[in-house]
């Protein structure tokens, strides 16, 4: 916890001076009793109307001043909680920015939103706490027990008997509720997951008619919780009745001995009054203290879980941030695998407290070598999990390969700047989306300064013109996030327009047109074939006419590249291929 | 509006009134002796007056009562807490079984037409404030009100002066919580809106790294990201200052009123007409009296969300239900499976036309694909032959039955649908292929599992027919859920079948092992299939082409080729393009 204190380095004043000003105002509230003890010993047995006046006005000008103090400290506070939490955000976005597939893989995306959102969060809290609380509780308590020693150390040991006790009571009844919340918090979560289900399966459910076994099985859930939540209220309804005993047996057991004290002249009755304070002062000091601790333990998990974020090396690094120097040759190919193989995982194996990481035990790439020329077009395609996707992350450089190399251009890709050999490809992912904004501010994504000719272009190309033209605003039609105000085709095609905008020299389809129907995705392809010359073009697809007269095609099997070649050819020779082929087409177009 | 929230509030609580009553007893009784305790402090030490003049036999008195009104009144503060607590709980979770209830009784239309986020935000955090706001709302009402009432009276009767100081200035106190916390709200609400939109980016940008990272996108995001950072910490910084406020401010305004006390109480105290136990007593309660003030502003705010939130609750008990079934309904027993659509037209908005005037006969064992564009009425077909949605004009029957006079569970039973985007649920393999039969045996299962070549991979599963399912099924890939939804209606074996593209994202080589299973599944059922891919509407007996909500062409494939409408301009833009390259070559 302690390692993310240097995001509290810039704000040094507010965190150091915030607790100062609060002590400040604390050593006035312990005094004020003092005040009090004595108005009553001096003023009253005194008969003195002038005292009381000064010492009453000396206790407003004690609270006046101890308001001032504390809104600075609460001012403060803010600042640096809020300036911390701020701070932690950004350098922890920048962070995660870095990663590559394998780390975000591996936390998962919702772990990531809660580390970066929610755990931020209590940390920033937890730091407010720090220095509006944490100095000014426990100095009351250890104040008020120092103010009665002071006073009369006999009595005192009354306190210094209740406060261990009341210490005591708190830690059994906190130390039961604490993981009962964190049970009512799961038993919450079923609750959620139970209603998503039913109402993403609603269709399933009631074509089997099963809403009375669901209902049933919420009603159970419902119920688990209601118990859960009675119970822990049993126990945590004692913390209140169980202090308020032990402060009040004190309170009783402080007049009684104090009497005794009196009695033998060692104190006066204005001094028994202000014991009865310090003694509610323990308490409610202590209270805060509790609270602080549960604070503390909850920021401490957050700490850990943001730690195990900063603390994850991005696998994939920029080794240079030189632009590499391309020689002119024309006979290099485009994109060339050399004998690669890959793990998922691998690079993570090393790292502990991933226990389901282990790294994958077969490959997920094994002894892949294709080359690629300039202008070609590559169709890759086989069954669900076979490689195919993986293999065309690799060329982005998502992930690093464990053996041999994948060559963009003749130069390794490990070489490139990231940027730079990002830059030369356009990539369709499978899931199409969009982001928040307009269709032009999505098309600028592939390039900032596009002009509209362009954007239309790409438009046209992928076939999307069209519907984006009948809408009434245009291509400044608003987007949704994720762009859910279209429909899956039209998504599917204003992605592809998306990686056409800044005309890369490598299109990657990554089985991005399945939302297509074929005539659709027949024009886009020709299209694509017409209209970008000399741009190299990989397509993942389950579809076999998709693909077919590519002008190589890479058949996956179980992450192995079991044919390559043209259509006519892996027909003849490869088994897996012509399988594919004949469940899709009849077997007169398969030939043909 | 609100005294309505107010009442059917008030309805769910009524089962539980017995421990509402007990907890207003519990709270009265718990405050009268709460209060007693400083009386009681303050005669005592009125007998600890100096050196020599300690009256130990009455302090002890008094001390035995203290002790005894104690004791009685932290029993009282724990049932108190457990009368709250077991009323609001109870009441909650009622509420929540109801709406959840209610939500399944609703017609689909409903359901599609509401975001299910928002459904289940009201069935989790919703009811969950209105728990707090019970809660809380509750307990600090009463104890709140009782202090408030107790400690005036108490007040009254030992000196009714500095009772009037104490009233005067207690209104200052109101006034700077209720300013501050009026600004804080706003300042409240203001960050958690620029948190919503944090966290919406973030989950953007998260979501979707893959795409940043090929466009490089890195840079800009994190600007904009710093840049909506930036305000949240403005509007955070301004909420936290302004609500840290009134700790402070309610300390001093309780000092003053302490303060005031002392000097007023000392004056009286010298002329002899308060003791000094009194005045100890008085101090106690200036201490006291201010706090509950405090408190309820809040509790105010809190019950304010607490009934934002039953309204929102509420509205979903609202929502209309699904016309039951009437009483004479009839009870579908295993059909033959002819299905006749008559006439039928149909539209999810009134204003856009989609089904219009269809018909369509299927004599039983027929194998019917629909294909067509998106958008032209497929899946809808579905809807209303499974009564998910009824029919705005004309009928569907089954068996000659109309099935608006059918029951629909046994309509529904009637049918094994697999629906291109799978649903599991979070439990077993064996639990969820025994979804439509829970009494299956193992053997049937495992039998079922094997039809839909699911056995192998189930296998391979750390706990094979035992393990649990994530939530969406996150451990399968989108392949093996759907094939566990087929071995779910294999295991039904229903009369007829209803498979919308539940192939689709089945790789190929899988797909060609489970069409052989479907196909002998479909053999001697009526079957309903909506798919894109040509080797399955190859097979079918009737091709529905549909456009525009309505039939275009039907008859087999070669029939439809030879037509040269549609259906074949559809097929050809397929493979023409090949075609044409071939006879180049």
């Amino acid at each position: 916890m302690f390692r993310l204190a240097r995001f509290l380095k810039a704000y040094k004043k507010q965190v150091i001076l915030g607790p100062v000003f609060k002590l400040t105002e604390a050593i006035f509230e312990l005094i004020v009793p003092l005040v009090m003890a004595s108005i009553i010993d001096v003023g009253i047995k005194g008969r003195d109307v002038g005292y009381v006046l000064k010492m009453g006005g000396l206790m407003i000008a004690l609270g006046a001043v101890g308001l001032i103090c504390a809104l600075i400290c609460q001012y403060f506070a803010s600042i640096a909680s809020q300036g911390f939490g701020t701070t932690l955000r950004n350098r922890l976005f920048m962070h995660i920015n870095r990663f590559s597939h394998a780390e975000v893989d591996r936390f998962g995306t919702p772990s990531l939103i809660t580390r970066l959102t929610n755990d931020v969060n209590q940390l920033q809290y937890a730091v407010a706490m720090l220095i509006r609380l944490v100095v000014r509780a426990p100095f009351l308590a250890i104040g008020a027990v120092v103010m009665a020693v002071s006073i009369d150390w006999k009595l005192s040991v009354i306190l210094l008997i209740a406060m261990p006790v009341i210490v005591l009571v708190l830690y059994l009844v906190m130390s039961r509720t604490v993981p009962l919340y964190r049970t009512i918090q799961k038993k919450l979560d079923r609750i959620s997951l139970i209603s998503r289900e039913n109402l993403s399966g609603v269709r399933v459910i009631r074509a089997f008619s099963k809403q009375q076994s669901e209902k049933k099985r919420f009603a159970d859930a419902s119920e688990d919780l209601a118990d859960t939540s009675v119970r822990v209220g049993k126990i945590s309804a004692l913390l209140n009745p169980v202090t308020y005993v032990i402060m009040n047996l004190g309170i009783v057991a402080i007049v009684w001995f104090g009497g005794y004290r009196v009695q033998e002249g060692g104190m006066t009755q204005g001094e028994i009054i202000a014991f009865v304070n310090y003694m509610t002062q323990i308490l409610l000091a202590l209270i805060v203290v509790a609270n602080l601790v549960i604070t503390f333990t909850k920021a401490a998990a957050s700490a850990a879980r943001v730690n195990e974020v900063l603390d994850t090396q991005p696998s994939v690094k920029d080794q240079t941030k030189e632009p590499v120097v391309l020689s002119q040759e024309k006979e290099i190919p485009k994109i060339q695998f050399d004998r690669v193989t890959f793990y998922y995982g691998y690079n993570d194996s090393k790292k502990e407290g991933f226990p389901q990481d282990r790294p994958a035990e077969e490959a997920a790439l094994e002894d892949i070598s294709i080359t690629i020329q300039p202008g070609q077009t590559v169709g890759i395609i086989g069954g669900t999990g076979s490689g195919k996707s993986t293999f065309v992350n690799l060329i982005p450089r998502f992930y690093d390969v464990q053996k041999g190399g994948v060559l963009v251009d003749g130069v390794d890709v490990r070489h490139y700047p990231l940027s730079q050999l990002r830059g030369k490809i356009g990539m369709v992912p499978q899931r199409a989306v969009l982001f928040a904004g307009t269709i032009e501010s999505n098309m600028r994504w592939g390039k900032k300064n596009a002009t509209e000719e362009e954007i239309r272009r790409a438009l046209t190309i992928a076939q999307a013109l069209d519907f984006v033209d009948k809408l009434p605003e245009g291509i400044h039609a608003p987007v949704a996030q994720e762009g859910k105000n279209f429909s899956g085709g039209q998504r599917q095609r204003l992605t592809i327009a998306r990686a056409l905008v800044g005309a890369p020299e490598i299109l990657i389809l990554d089985d991005s047109a399945s939302a297509l129907d074929f005539a659709t995705d027949a024009a886009l392809r020709r299209a694509i074939r017409k209209e970008t010359k000399g741009m190299t073009v990989l397509i993942v697809s389950q579809r076999a006419s998709t693909i077919r007269d590519a002008d190589q095609i890479v058949v996956m099997d179980d992450g192995k590249a079991v044919g390559i070649g043209t259509h006519e050819q892996l027909m003849e020779r490869c088994e897996v291929y012509r399988e594919i082929c004949l469940s899709q087409l009849s077997a007169e177009e398969a030939a043909r | 509006m609100k005294k309505s929230v107010l009442k059917r509030l008030m309805q769910f609580v009524r089962p539980y009134r017995g421990f509402l009553i007990g907890a207003l007893i519990s709270a009265i009784l718990s405050i009268a002796l709460t209060l007693l305790g400083p009386v009681l402090v303050g005669d005592a030490i009125d007998y600890i007056v100096d050196q020599h003049h300690v009256d130990f036999p009455s302090i002890a008195r008094i001390l035995i009562i203290l002790c005894v009104s104690i004791g009685v009144g932290a029993v009282f503060q724990w049932l108190l807490s457990l009368c709250t607590n077991t009323a609001a709980y109870r009441t909650v979770r009622d509420i929540r079984v109801q709406t959840f209830d209610k939500i399944n009784e609703t017609p689909l239309r409903y359901i599609d037409g509401t975001p299910h986020g928002d459904l289940i935000n009201r069935l989790v955090n919703d009811i969950d404030f209105i728990a707090d706001g019970l809660l809380q709302g509750l307990t600090q009402l009463f104890t709140g009100i009782a202090t408030i009432v107790g400690t005036l009276l108490f007040m009254l009767s030992v000196n009714p002066l500095i009772t009037l100081v104490v009233v005067l200035v207690t209104p200052l106190s109101l006034f700077v919580a209720s300013f501050i916390a009026k600004r804080s709200h706003k300042m409240f609400r203001e960050q958690s809106k620029t948190q919503g939109e944090i966290g919406g980016y973030i989950e953007e940008m998260l979501g979707n790294q893959k795409v940043i990272k090929t466009f490089s996108h890195e840079e800009e995001a994190q600007q904009e990201f710093e840049k909506i950072n930036a305000r949240l910490y403005r509007c955070g910084q301004k909420a936290q200052f302004y609500s840290s406020l009134s700790n402070p401010s309610t300390r001093f305004v309780n000092g003053v009123v302490y303060a005031a006390v002392g000097i007023i109480g000392a004056i009286t105290a010298i002329n002899g007409r308060l003791s000094v136990g009194q005045l100890s007593c008085f101090l106690t309660y200036a201490n006291q009296y201010t706090k509950p003030f405090n408190e309820v502003t809040g509790v105010i705010t809190q019950l304010q969300m607490a009934f934002a939130s039953a309204q929102r609750v509420f509205a979903v008990l609202d929502a209309e239900s699904e016309q039951p079934d009437s009483p004479e309904a009839v009870e579908l027993q295993h059909v033959d499976g002819q299905v006749a659509i008559d006439d039928v037209s149909f539209s999810y908005d009134p204003r856009r036309r989609l089904i219009e005037r269809f018909h369509l006969t299927v004599s039983p064992g027929q194998r019917i694909a629909i294909v067509g564009p998106t958008g032209c009425g497929k899946t809808t077909l579905i809807n209303l032959l499974m009564r998910f949605y009824d029919v705005d004009k004309g009928e569907i029957r089954v068996d000659g039955v109309p099935i608006r006079h059918a029951t629909r569970d046994s309509l529904r039973r009637q049918f094994g649908m697999v629906l291109q985007e799978t649903w599991l649920y979070s439990a077993t393999v064996r639990d969820n292929i025994a979804y439509g039969k829970p009494d299956a045996t193992l053997d049937q299962v495992v039998a079922a599992a094997k039809a839909a070549h699911a056995h192998s991979f189930i296998k391979r599963l750390p706990d094979g027919y035992d393990t649990v399912i994530s939530e969406d099924g996150g451990n399968l890939s989108q392949g093996q859920k759907q094939l566990l939804c087929i071995a779910r209606v294999m295991l039904c074996d229903p009369p007829m079948l209803i498979l919308d593209e539940a192939t689709s994202s089945i790789d190929t080589r899988t797909e060609q092992r489970i069409q052989k299973a479907f196909n002998k599944m479909m053999q001697g059922r009526t079957s309903f299939i909506v798919a894109h891919r040509l080797s399955t509407i190859k097979e079918a007996d009737v091709i529905v082409v549909m456009n525009n909500g309505s039939i275009v062409e039907m008859g087999n494939h070669r029939h439809l080729l030879q037509k040269g409408g549609f259906y074949a301009n559809l097929y050809n833009s397929q493979f023409a393009e090949q075609e044409r390259n071939y006879t180049v070559s």
